[in-house]
């Protein structure tokens, strides 16, 4: 690796209003690394990338691109000095095709009057042929989530630059897309592109990062090589704090029962899944594991009631229940939370208090249906404390909390039914190191407190770390079950994505299950 | 037990007397009220007519009526809804309800028949929304269209005259309790009522999540639909109680009446803070917001400005109000 500065900041400072996003911070670059950056939600990362894609511009300080002081007015200046920029949320137009939303800023420059689209596709699937079979003439809104994502990087790819910023690029991507990302990225900076890569996962800046720089509060707090430390020095500099325990003490011998509180019989679903069949025992919490796509998700929203043409036999604390549609799934007290907080779960220009009353308003309500609005602020005030949430004033928007707030007020609401049953999916998503230990310790008390919890997650490490059994979905079937020692990445990963038409493997599989 | 003092603490802290006050002076609905009242001491140097009891009764009357359309519209854009239909709507209903009686119904009837009639439209609006997935703008453009035919077609294209409405029907729109004219009472109860009940009311609390976020209302188990649809129903229902009130007004049922009516109720509903994409919005401000549209109108027409002059006027007025939305919002999501 060349040790040539391609991009220096030197001082740079950003404040929004009384709100201090920078503090004088200093970032370097180097011809042809990997740098990956860390820091919880609000330390500044985005806001710091967000000027040298010139989105924002700072207060005070400067940008030099190859020891040369530069202004980045715009997102186009910056493509101009050859940054190029993948946003963490997918900015693609649904209705038109994948190589005409690659090839949009060329389109844009160019200066001919008609569209070459038999160029535009050849070049598109070039760009493909090294990231993943995507045909360029699909329409954007056809694609899976995870496809989408692999097109804005293409996006990105297609422009001629020499920094290369990606934002969580991982989040949507399945483990297999993800390790071809990784791998284009080494082969990029081979050819002596730099890229900066944000990441919360630990793992991922580990195996493939040069350096890692660490901000927290709008401070640069340390840059180091990867080789140099371990991921809890990361961990610990984030937060600014030594974060003991991430995960909260599972069950212990005593507390293991065997009494059965929920209980999915011979669960199908026309198209997503078919033969699902799994109980929950009281105190234990239970992960739903497989790779996207794999009927997860359908699962959950299918036996809650929520989406699906769905057969099955349902048992709660061993009675029948029939559940035709997720408000007699409500009345029983089985309860999913959603894994697009922002899309499906909060209502954002709504207070906290009436957000986390939506699920039941009548709870909060005298009999003849008016709403008593003490009872509905008093109940908020008491669940936000229990989730530590840390707010305005409760009759605040829930747009004015982060992310790992809004979060909370989304578990408040579940809770605010007293529930019997919890689907968590994706609980933790885009939430912060700190707020994510909170949310894992809440989940643990309540399970404890005898709620079934049931939590889906595509992030290994904190089904693990959380759950005390695992259940592995492989194409809409259960495809195996770990627990104890047995959970590891590599028995999850095995079950979640080998064919069943591989015996040997599926062996193997099954072994380590024991 | 400590626990209560706790929170009664913190309640008492967090609704104190000051953040009471700064609370209520960031109100839209204070905005409102406060430029309303500058007008009025504006006007009242201005022209010596304003501030009498006929001029004030007269602006009453022109925005009372239509303050029961406002009350429709204001629950249906909350929801996420529009309805372009509501000027069509009033006029069918005084049509319908005229017509009838022109046939020999009894008015009484042929009036609940009339709003009947307007609130099964609502249900076809809403039907063509939330079953078949078109959209609330196109499928109110069609019927807008439609039902303006179908008033022409009723009355062949002439006013219908209903000077022979008997005297205690009549009372409705033209009558008087005391020195308050019973067009204002009925707009007065029908506000108020709404008010409380949006503000208040667990049903009304369900239009506000389902405009708010349609998704994560559906996913915390409303019937984010059946919402919709009634919404409709609800805006197309006040329409219809609206043009029977006109019919008793006016004592005749014109088929051209209510040109341009939802572009004023639109404008009001928007003035009073409810926005176009749903989930906001209050009675309150929409009234205010139809009472300072008809202040404007009324005020231009005393100091002699060219009706010309009118509409620029209101429509500066509505793009103003949006501009300050707009860089309003913005500020909150920087703060």
């Amino acid at each position: 690796m060349c040790s040539q500065t391609l991009l220096k900041i030197s001082k740079v400072s950003k404040s929004f209003g009384a709100t201090k996003a920078l503090k004088a911070v200093d970032f370097d670059l180097l011809k042809g690394e990997i740098h990956a950056l860390a820091g919880e939600n609000g330390a500044g990362k985005s806001t710091l990338m967000n000027i040298i894609d010139g989105i924002l511009q700072p207060d005070s300080g400067d940008i030099y691109i190859n020891e040369e002081k530069v202004t980045i007015s715009s997102p186009a200046e910056a493509q101009k000095l050859g940054i190029g920029f993948v946003h963490q949320e997918i900015a693609l137009c649904p209705d038109i095709s994948v190589a005409e939303n690659i090839f949009m800023a060329q389109t844009n420059a160019s200066k001919s009057l008609l569209m070459n689209y038999s160029n535009l596709h050849d070049r598109a699937r070039e760009v493909f042929a090294k990231l993943s079979p995507i045909d360029p003439a699909t329409m954007v809104r056809e694609l899976s989530i995870s496809n989408q994502q692999l097109v804005e990087i293409a996006k990105a790819l297609t422009l001629d630059c020499q920094i290369l910023i990606l934002d969580e690029p991982t989040a949507a991507l399945t483990e297999k897309e993800a390790q071809i990302l990784f791998g284009i990225m080494k082969s990029l900076a081979a050819t002596g592109i730099s890229i900066i890569y944000i990441s919360h996962r630990m793992v991922e800046i580990f195996d493939n990062c040069d350096r890692v720089s660490v901000f927290r509060d709008g401070a640069h707090i340390t840059t180091d090589f990867v080789k140099d430390i371990t991921p809890d020095d990361v961990v610990n500099s984030m937060v600014g704090r030594v974060i003991t325990d991430l995960y909260p003490p599972k069950q212990t011998t005593e507390e293991k029962s065997e009494e059965i509180i929920f209980e999915a019989c011979n669960y199908n679903e026309t198209s997503w899944f078919r033969d699902i069949s799994f109980a929950l025992k009281k105190g234990e919490i239970l992960g739903f594991s497989g790779l996207i796509g794999a009927g997860r998700s359908e699962i959950a929203k299918g036996i809650c009631g929520l989406e699906g043409d769905v057969t099955g036999e349902l048992k709660l604390d061993n009675v029948t229940l029939s559940i035709n549609s997720y408000q007699d799934s409500i009345a029983n007290g089985i309860v999913y939370l959603s894994e697009d907080r922002k899309g499906d779960g909060v209502f954002l220009d709504m207070s906290i208090a009436a957000n986390i009353s939506a699920l039941d308003v009548d709870r909060v309500s005298t009999s003849a249906g008016f709403i008593d609005k003490d009872q509905e602020l008093s109940q908020a005030r008491e669940l936000g404390d229990r989730l530590n949430l840390k707010r305005g004033h409760i009759t605040h928007s829930v747009s004015s909390l982060s992310g790992g707030n809004q979060q909370k007020v989304a578990i408040a609401k579940m809770l605010s039914i007293k529930p019997r049953i919890i689907f968590l999916d994706e609980p933790t998503r885009g939430v912060d190191v700190g707020a994510k230990s909170e949310i894992h310790k809440i989940l643990r008390d309540l399970s404890r407190e005898g709620v079934g919890i049931i939590v889906i997650s595509s992030e290994l490490p904190e089904l693990i770390g959380l759950c005390d059994r695992v259940l592995v979905i492989r194409e809409g079937t259960i495809g195996g079950e770990v627990t104890g020692d047995a959970m590891t990445e590599e028995n999850i990963m095995h079950l979640a994505s080998i064919a069943q038409s591989d015996p040997i493997l599926m062996q193997t599989a099954q072994g380590g299950r024991a | 037990m400590s626990n209560a003092v706790d929170s009664g603490h913190r309640l008492a802290h967090e609704m104190g007397f000051i953040s009471r006050l700064r609370r209520i002076a960031a109100m839209r609905e204070t905005a409102l009220v406060l430029i309303i009242l500058a007008l009025f001491i504006a006007m009242s140097f201005a022209s010596p007519y304003f501030l009498t009891w006929l001029n004030m009764r007269a602006m009453a009357m022109a925005f009372a009526v239509e303050g029961i359309v406002v009350v429709g519209m204001c629950v249906l854009l909350i929801s996420g809804g529009i309805d372009l239909s509501v000027g069509s709507i009033v006029t069918f209903s005084m049509v319908l309800a005229g017509w009838l009686f022109l046939q020999g119904v009894d008015p009484w009837t042929a009036s609940a028949i009339a709003i009947v009639a307007c609130a099964a439209v609502g249900a076809a609006m809403g039907y063509c929304v939330t079953k078949i997935g078109l959209h609330h703008f196109i499928v109110s453009l069609a019927f807008m269209v439609i039902f303006r035919g179908v008033c022409l077609l009723i009355t062949q294209g002439r006013p219908l005259g209903l000077f022979t409405l008997p005297a205690e029907f009549k009372f409705i729109g033209q009558g008087s309790i005391g020195a308050i004219p019973v067009v204002i009472i009925l707009f007065f109860v029908i506000v108020v009522a709404f008010d409380f009940l949006l503000r208040r009311s667990t049903v009304f609390r369900k239009v506000f999540y389902t405009g708010s976020n349609e998704k994560a209302a559906a996913y915390s188990g409303i019937r984010t639909k059946k919402v919709i649809f009634l919404s409709t129903v609800l805006c197309s229902t006040m329409c219809g109680i609206a043009g029977v009130i006109y019919m008793a007004r006016f004592s005749s049922a014109p088929p051209y009446f209510g040109l341009g009516m939802e572009l004023n109720v639109i404008a009001a509903v928007v003035i009073g803070g409810a926005s176009l994409q749903g989930g906001t919005g209050t009675i309150l401000g929409a009234i205010l917001g139809v009472i300072l549209l008809s202040v404007v109108t009324s005020s231009l027409a005393l100091l002699d400005v060219s009706s010309y002059w009118q509409d620029i006027i209101r429509g500066s007025i509505l793009l103003i109000a949006v501009i300050f939305d707009h860089y309003m919002n913005k500020k909150k999501a920087a703060s």
